[in-house]
């Protein structure tokens, strides 16, 4: 009886509710930055004019700190000054930054795009790594040597250089189209590219695993009960083994997101993503770091972008963790 | 049953063929599978699974194919069905060359020619239930569906020993001889002539087993069925055949009627095999007779 059990790999210890914590975390914050769309693009008025919220700033109240921290007695003043000549005073839950704007309204924003690019990112990779891995395995032979060469030459590039590469030659190509394009048309094009790009080159691992569970469950016999069966062949795929994968692809596309939203915050971190004055939590944290400084330390800037892209990347680990266990039938049935 | 099963469909029956020939002739069939290497999965050698194998199964008839794991005799099988393809030889259903078809007639093929699996919880397919599984090939074929597509899956269940609510269970819901039922009715749903049985008891217990090869025989009778009957447990294959084949390293070393093989064994690995059989009274020492080359 002991070595039957010794062969089952290790239990690891987890704490049960681990996947329910992270998806209350994550639907909490997914909710909270989506809910808060109407009010974070919601035009207020500002001097010459009127701004989305996010955007609207008034110089004179910048990088104030939350106003639950204490705020100085010039500070409070200046607050009143600005609010009794009827200027726009932005909330103060997170503090401001250096122009003066909500930098609560930012966070939210700026979690929107950096979910919104990790969900769509991650999405495109699961399906091109569900897509080329299935034909890869199913193909087999020659074909499959062929385009896992291809993935295995692509895990060798550092993917930052395709990025670069990418966002370069659509900036490039954007300018010798010409000014036309608007604002906010270039902001979402930028996006887009973002976006593609993290999921262009994202996909590799999930061919692999995808690959891999196909060669094994070509080989089982249902399978080749329905070939036997005359069950034509894009129907054992949809039917027989599509269903099949779909432990995997849940799994590998919950720890996708995390990936893509690591990646996007780190190449606006450096300057290469979402471009200001559109906030992601990476540039959101970049601009906060160029903040921190021994004279006056502006930790609210750099503490708030930082602690949001934690709490939601630890909530993605949780959840898959929590998938892979559930899909795991060695694990799931001790 | 369903009336069906005693009305053969019409038009799948080809003029030209001899009606009272055979039912399955194969000749010096051949399977090899190459052994790749190399960065351009260059072909390097052959394994000969099948080497040049020649039999005919007769209408209502069950041929036994005993040897050895790994002697290719369940290669044998899915040659005959195409689910792997052949290297050399051909394989005639009713006189009409099964390796010269093309989709449509291979079609109607898949309708005669059904297959028995060894391992009856990996042929089923996990997440589908029960009643689209054995449905599913009525519905592909475009036999029967709605209504008439669920009664006919539970008649099939009931003449298989199940139950009709068992159609919406999923398989793994079942004990390994209910899911090897399960796998019958599926072969059956098309009132095949012809179903090849891979070793379809030797993942069941003991006592399942005859449950099984007692259904199979039932059905043989009902249907008028053939069968290929692989197996590497002479004792299973001297219950239900009529004829028998065995099988060394691809080919086949000897072949004859049941109690001719049995009583009278003319090869050496044969009798090697009978040998190997367990004997129920455990004061009756047997000599147990070694083949060279065996894989004990």
């Amino acid at each position: 009886m002991d070595t039957a059990r010794s062969d089952n790999p290790p239990r690891i210890i987890r704490w049960p509710g681990s996947g329910l914590l992270g998806q209350l975390l994550l639907w909490g914050m997914v909710a909270a930055c989506f809910l808060s769309l109407p009010w974070t693009m919601g035009e207020v008025a500002v001097q010459g004019g009127s701004r989305p919220r996010y955007q609207a700033s008034n110089l004179q109240l910048a990088l104030l700190p939350p106003s639950w921290s204490g705020l100085s007695v010039p500070e409070r003043e200046l607050i009143s000054r600005e609010s009794s000549q009827g200027a726009y005073v932005p909330g103060l839950v997170f503090g401001t930054d250096r122009l003066g704007r909500d930098f609560f309204a930012r966070c939210l924003m700026g979690g929107t795009i950096s979910l919104a690019i990790g969900f769509a990112a991650a999405l495109l990779s699961v399906v091109i790594g569900t897509l080329y891995g299935a034909i890869s395995g199913w193909k087999g032979g020659r074909l499959d040597a062929i385009l896992m060469r291809i993935v295995d030459i692509l895990f060798g590039l550092p993917y930052i250089l395709l990025v670069v590469l990418l966002s370069v030659a659509v900036d490039g190509y954007m300018q010798r189209q010409g000014a036309q394009l608007s604002g906010a048309a270039r902001q979402t094009v930028n996006v887009l590219t973002l976006l593609i790009a993290i999921g262009a080159v994202s996909w590799l691992a999930m061919a692999r695993v995808i690959r891999g569970q196909v060669l094994s469950l070509r080989e089982r016999p249902f399978i080749e009960a329905a070939r036997a069966g005359g069950i034509p062949v894009h129907r054992q795929l949809a039917r027989h083994l599509l269903p099949n994968l779909m432990g995997p692809v849940i799994v590998y596309a919950t720890l996708a997101v995390p990936a893509a939203i690591l990646s996007e915050s780190f190449l606006s971190f450096l300057g290469i993503g979402v471009q200001e004055p559109l906030p992601s939590w990476g540039n959101l944290a970049s601009s906060g770091l160029t903040e921190l400084n021994t004279v006056k330390s502006r930790w609210w800037l750099l503490l708030w972008p930082c602690l949001l892209i934690g709490v939601t990347l630890l909530a993605l680990n949780f959840l898959g963790d929590h998938l892979k266990d559930r899909f795991d039938p060695v694990r799931s049935n001790p | 049953m369903t009336s069906a099963h005693q009305n053969p469909s019409p038009g799948i029956e080809s003029p030209g063929h001899v009606p009272d020939g055979p039912l399955l002739e194969v000749e010096g069939l051949k399977t090899h599978f190459p052994v790749r290497r190399g960065l351009l999965q260059r072909v390097v050698d052959h394994v000969r699974a099948v080497d040049g194998v020649s039999f005919d199964i007769q209408r209502g008839e069950t041929l036994g194919l005993v040897g050895e794991s790994g002697c290719g005799k369940t290669t044998v099988g899915r040659t005959i069905l195409r689910l792997i393809e052949a290297t050399a030889g051909s394989v005639r259903y009713e006189g009409d060359s099964v390796f010269d078809m093309g989709a449509a007639d291979m079609r109607s093929i898949r309708r005669k020619m059904q297959i028995i699996f060894q391992d009856p919880a990996g042929s089923l397919n996990p997440r589908m239930r029960v009643g689209r599984i054995v449905g599913e090939p009525l519905e592909v074929h475009g036999i029967a569906r709605g209504d008439e597509l669920r009664e006919r899956v539970e008649a099939l269940l009931e003449r298989c020993g199940l139950w009709k609510q068992a159609a919406d269970r999923y398989p793994h819901e079942f004990s390994g001889g209910q899911r090897q039922r399960i796998g019958i009715a599926r072969a059956l749903a098309l009132e095949p002539k012809l179903i090849v049985c891979d070793e379809p008891t030797s993942a069941l217990d003991v006592s399942i087993q005859s449950q099984i090869l007692n259904l199979l025989a039932d059905l043989q009778e009902d249907y008028g069925l053939s069968y290929l009957f692989i197996s590497h447990d002479m004792a299973v294959i001297h219950h239900v055949c009529d004829r028998i084949a065995v099988m060394l390293d691809g080919k086949i070393v000897e072949e004859g009627g049941r109690d001719e093989i049995i009583e009278q064994p003319s090869h050496e690995y044969t009798r090697a095999l009978l040998s190997a059989v367990p004997e129920a009274d455990p004061r009756r020492k047997k000599k147990r007779l070694v083949y060279e080359g065996m894989r004990m």
